[in-house]
């Protein structure tokens, strides 16, 4: 399993806070996770996840696409940040 | 080094005094306060919703903190962030830096928060007279926090 989140307009236009995801063993990175959201949730993710700019977290470390995923991991989208 | 992220309001008198008791090698203490303005892309503003990520917010603080201490020696540091609605004229942030010379101090308080303003996940919903909308990230904290990389 992992545990993914949304934050803010992320979290609004997708309608959903956090869920927890048994990862298909294919799935490796961060880009193929949003595939594989994509694959369950619909077309509209993709639309959401791959637009520019969405930062991405892997276990609290701001991370890339190519960043890798695995069981146990916490993975967070979100947009840039806007704290201060 | 203390981070705090809270919806309550703090006291910056009370936070510099926690610092002084500190050490008395420290010989200078800077501190920077972020409020909330009244006017935004000029509209007017009611009110401000933070939104954070719990957990790495306070660990991308703590790194934020730690690479200013490998460049300035610095004796200890605050940082209170609140989260939550705030208004205008609230106080959003604070960083205090206790170093033993000022310069060293003015240009940590600096260099942390422009680090916050561009790595710490923090988001801002502005209410105002048209209705409710995200805050976008500004080019010139990007620009800000870039300068310290060259």
């Amino acid at each position: 399993m992992i545990a993914v989140h949304y934050f803010a307009n992320i979290r609004e236009s997708l309608g959903i806070e956090h869920e927890n995801i048994e990862l298909p063993e294919a799935v490796d990175t961060v880009e193929k996770l949003i595939d594989h959201l994509v694959s369950q949730h619909g077309s509209q993710w993709g639309e959401v996840l791959n637009a520019n700019p969405v930062m991405v977290a892997v276990n609290h470390e701001m991370s890339g696409r190519s960043a890798a995923v695995a069981a146990g991991d916490e993975i967070a989208f979100f947009p840039p940040v806007t704290g201060g | 080094m203390k981070i705090s992220i809270q919806a309550e309001d703090f006291d910056i008198g009370e936070e510099v005094a926690l610092l002084r008791q500190d050490s008395n090698a420290t010989g200078a203490i800077v501190t920077f306060s972020g409020l909330v303005r009244d006017l935004e892309s000029e509209r007017q503003v009611h009110s401000l919703t933070l939104e954070h990520y719990p957990g790495m917010t306070e660990s991308s603080l703590e790194k934020i903190i730690r690479e200013a201490e490998q460049r300035w020696p610095m004796q200890d540091v605050t940082v209170i962030h609140r989260i939550g609605e705030l208004l205008a004229g609230d106080q959003i942030v604070m960083v205090a830096v206790a170093s033993a010379h000022r310069r060293a101090a003015f240009e940590a308080c600096e260099f942390i928060m422009d680090y916050l303003k561009t790595r710490a996940p923090f988001w801002k919903k502005c209410r105002d007279e048209t209705g409710e909308s995200w805050v976008e990230a500004k080019d010139s904290d990007s620009d800000a926090s870039r300068r310290w990389q060259t």
